[in-house]
């Protein structure tokens, strides 16, 4: 049986209630009003930290030898050449006998991912493949996309044993749909009149591709327990529910009014959430949206029981902290040219040979345990650092990423030049031994406090535009709820 | 066991400019100005040098690698120049490398020279630096800044000897206090200004919990010795500066990766003390060392050397601050120059600028900051950060 093994999702800690960004641009274009929040990114993450973290979400813990692909779906990738699920998949440090891709160009690439893996795995190509979906917008201030959009990733472990929701069945459809584009030079998107999107998209081959489904394996919208489609506009997503003769109740949230729309993450993320209340013998049909529409039937299991719980969803949504700026927000997203101080314009090189070497460490956060004393350190070391032990050479690889550590001391620099000042980092002692400096993210000064517990979270650690090298990196973060 | 260089050496001149945001002069202007001083102090002529140490550390800013920029500004006639770095002690590096030429007796007579020219940067603070500590570490190490690694030792120290905020920042408050209060009698300082213990403890925070008079200065300057074999020292002046001491220690990495490291002191720093006062046979630095020069690039890295020196014992220099021990009239003066907090620090110029004024103070030449018949007198010369680091350490006697 093929389908999913695990699910995790991801939303960033900041939310911006679609008030503040009112009060700064609506007097652009009073029309545009949405109410709600939305999940904002910190200035140091992007589509492919997300991943990271929708994906350590959804393995919390499960054995990374047995992942034989990692996919990687966005609109949004940092780079364009330079594969970003390459970056995903040494952050999670995978094996590198395995098959990486990245699915762009649209916001159904999140299903379009989905379907590779799980045909992949049909196929005997593969027996355990993550697809991640993530989404990291940038709007142009003023826009109707500032308020629609949020950020957010999903991610989704797909296998053939052990799986807690079959898939039964899918159906596509693919149309040259230009409702929104971007060309490869361009950062902001242009969209066409929303009727048209509406009528012509949504009402219509997110429809086709849901109904064909439902033709094709000779089921009603009644049998289905959750029915999971993203829509931008909150009225037609209720109208498509109508069309389709199903009930509110049968209806995933779209989570506009608390994320936004995540993009090619949304109808994962939805699926995610989804997945969170289902129960065994739950059928789930999920359609996604843009060039077309793929819906996908899953049929779940008994083991949903024993899923894996990380913080998916549901308790990502409600840890959050209010970003009562708009302005931090621009900042955030690097829209508005800031001040950095001269000290801040210097950017050296980053060497790539350096950076391929040392990838476990920079990427996967492996350090070494001396085999004879059981030390860990990071980075890596080929002389054991225990005063008393000294060994040369007798190193395996230890990777420091999952691991809780304690905030052995820190500081709040505000000389260091930083996109959100202070520059908060300490020195972290690990669970199970390992010390070593880190920028601290997602947390304010006030609230940090020595011997605090932290987890680790992949982020960006810098960016060098003249080179165009977004720079990845770890970080350390007060374990959050 | 290796016998030391105790009592082979001499410092024979010493020359110090005055340290400052010297918009006017270049590096090589420093240069010039502490190589006058010093041979005229010594007596003697450019051409009785044998051999030169120059140390400079942000090379990038000013001079440019290598040490033909000192061979080439002092016109050296051709004699051997090497160029020492090691963090913010390269200064001491450079002093150490002549030190050992003429202890080996290998030269009758060297100059070392520390410059630094850290105000052609554009702006406040040491220059940044991502490869500071290597291409490695700018993948890896945090955004952080030398006022940021000094504060983490600051918040441990704290959070382990249960200090309020407000008693930690009173601490290293009376410790800015004093040193500024020394500068106001040094024409050499940059800053000379006496600032109270209530606005050092409101300034604006540069990285929590250390404020603004927290941190030393960033200055432009230079500092120059002429040493001699101590044999013949007494044929250039009557009152040679001689080295009793002189120990470096460099962290093996595990205060930053071991866990074995407190957070609240500098072992390099205790390990240097314990050896120099081995070979300067001091049984009891409290009692016997009259005064010292220690790097105090922040008030609480100065806090912490009186523990790592073993002038107060271990979490209670707090009380010894509080009684005034190291004030200029205290049992212990430190600073009395008014330190790296109102003299800036040059890089390369630090480690001499210390030596010069234990050189003074030794010979009763130190005016309205003269301490009292001094014995030996200290350097303590740091580099790099709590966590990783080198400090040097020279003790000087007559």
């Amino acid at each position: 049986m093929i389908g999913i093994k695990s699910y995790g999702a991801y939303i960033p800690r900041y939310r911006i209630d679609r008030n503040v960004i009112y009060s700064a641009m609506g007097w652009l274009n009073p029309a545009i009003y949405m109410a709600g929040e939305k999940a904002v990114a910190n200035w140091d993450e992007d589509s492919i930290s997300m991943a990271v973290a929708a994906a350590i979400d959804c393995l919390n813990g499960m054995e990374r030898g047995k992942i034989d692909g990692l996919y990687l779906a966005t609109t949004t990738p940092p780079y364009m050449l330079r594969q970003n699920s390459g970056i995903v998949a040494g952050a999670l440090d995978l094996r590198s006998e395995i098959r990486t891709a990245d699915f762009a160009g649209s916001t159904k690439s999140g299903t379009s991912g989905l379907l590779s893996a799980l045909d992949a795995i049909k196929g005997g190509g593969a027996g355990n493949v993550l697809t991640c979906a993530s989404d990291c917008r940038t709007s142009k201030p003023g826009s109707a996309q500032e308020h629609l959009y949020g950020d957010g990733a999903a991610a989704l472990l797909l296998g053939n044993e052990g799986v807690i929701a079959t898939l039964e069945g899918h159906c596509s459809v693919s149309y040259d749909f230009p409702d929104r584009w971007r060309a490869s030079d361009e950062r902001f998107e242009h969209a066409w009149e929303d009727r048209f999107i509406r009528d012509e998209g949504y009402g219509r081959f997110m429809i086709e591709a849901m109904s064909g489904l439902l033709k094709k394996y000779n089921l009603t919208i009644k049998d289905f327990a959750k029915v999971v489609y993203p829509c931008l506009y909150p009225r037609e997503h209720a109208a498509i529910a109508r069309r389709l003769g199903a009930e509110p109740g049968q209806i995933q949230d779209s989570m506009l009014p608390t994320v936004g729309d995540t993009g090619s993450a949304s109808p994962l993320m939805m699926l995610v959430a989804a997945l969170e209340e289902a129960r065994p013998g739950d059928k789930i049909l999920v359609a996604s949206f843009g060039s077309g529409s793929d819906a996908l039937f899953f049929q779940v299991t008994e083991g949903i029981g024993e899923a894996r719980a990380g913080r998916a969803v549901k308790k990502h949504l409600a840890s959050k902290k209010g970003l009562p700026s708009y302005e931090r927000y621009l900042a955030f997203r690097n829209i508005i040219p800031m001040e950095m101080g001269m000290r801040g314009e210097e950017t050296a090189t980053t060497s790539m040979s350096l950076l391929f070497r040392d990838r476990k460490m920079v990427l996967s956060l492996c350090g070494s345990k001396c085999k004879r004393c059981g030390t860990p350190q990071y980075p890596y070391q080929r002389v054991c650092v225990n005063p008393d032990c000294g060994s040369v050479d007798e190193m395996e690889y230890y990777r420091f990423s999952g691991k809780k550590g304690t905030l052995f001391t820190y500081t709040g620099d505000n000389l260091a030049a930083s996109t959100d000042p202070p520059a908060i980092y300490g020195l972290i002692d690990f669970e199970g031994g390992g010390r070593f400096w880190f920028d601290l993210t997602d947390c304010d000064l006030e609230a940090v406090k020595v011997d605090m517990p932290v987890e680790m979270t992949f982020r960006r650690k810098y960016m060098d535009e003249a080179r165009g090298v977004h720079g990845y990196f770890w970080k350390a973060t007060p374990i959050r709820a | 066991m290796a016998e030391g260089i105790k009592d082979k050496v001499a410092i024979i001149g010493m020359g110090c400019t005055k340290f400052g945001e010297l918009w006017g002069k270049g590096a090589e202007d420093l240069m010039i100005d502490a190589f006058k001083e010093a041979i005229e102090d010594a007596g003697i002529e450019k051409k009785d040098i044998q051999a030169a140490w120059f140390g400079t550390h942000f090379e990038e800013h000013s001079v440019g690698k290598g040490a033909t920029s000192l061979a080439m500004t002092l016109k050296l006639p051709f004699i051997p120049v090497t160029r020492t770095e090691n963090f913010c002690a390269t200064g001491s590096e450079a002093l150490r490398g002549a030190a050992y030429a003429v202890a080996a007796g290998a030269y009758d007579i060297a100059l070392a020279l520390g410059v630094e020219k850290l105000k052609d940067t554009g702006y406040g603070g040491l220059p940044g630096g991502q490869n500071l500590m290597g291409t490695r570490f700018r993948l890896i190490g945090p955004n952080m800044t030398a006022p940021g690694a000094f504060a983490m030792m600051a918040t441990r120290y704290l959070a382990r000897y249960r200090l309020s905020p407000d008693e930690g920042k009173m601490m290293l408050a009376r410790v800015s206090a004093k040193s500024h209060h020394n500068g106001v009698l040094n024409p050499k300082a940059h800053l000379r200004r006496e600032v109270t213990e209530e606005q050092i403890m409101n300034a604006p925070i540069i990285a929590w919990p250390l404020g603004l008079f927290d941190c030393c200065g960033v200055s432009d300057g230079s500092a120059a010795a002429i040493v001699t074999k101590a044999d013949i020292a007494r044929k250039f002046r009557p009152d040679p500066v001689y080295i009793k001491a002189l120990q470096i220690a460099v962290s093996s990495g595990e205060e930053m990766m071991y866990s074995n490291w407190d957070g609240t002191h500098v072992e390099s720093g205790y390990r240097a003390g314990i050896k120099a006062y081995e070979e300067a046979g001091v049984k009891n630095p409290r009692q016997e060392i009259s005064m010292a020069e220690v790097h105090d690039c922040f008030s609480i890295t100065e806090a912490v050397t009186m523990e790592d020196l073993q002038f107060s014992p271990r979490g209670r220099v707090k009380e010894d601050i509080a009684a005034g021990r190291f004030g200029l009239d205290g049992e212990q003066p430190i600073q009395t120059d008014g330190g790296l907090k109102c003299f800036g620090h040059p890089i390369g110029a630090s480690g001499l600028r210390m030596m010069y004024e234990m050189y003074k103070q030794l010979q009763g030449k130190a005016g309205e900051r003269q301490v009292k018949n001094p014995r030996f007198g200290v350097t303590h010369n740091m580099g790099g950060f709590p966590a990783m680091n080198v400090v040097s350490m020279f003790i000087v006697g007559l």
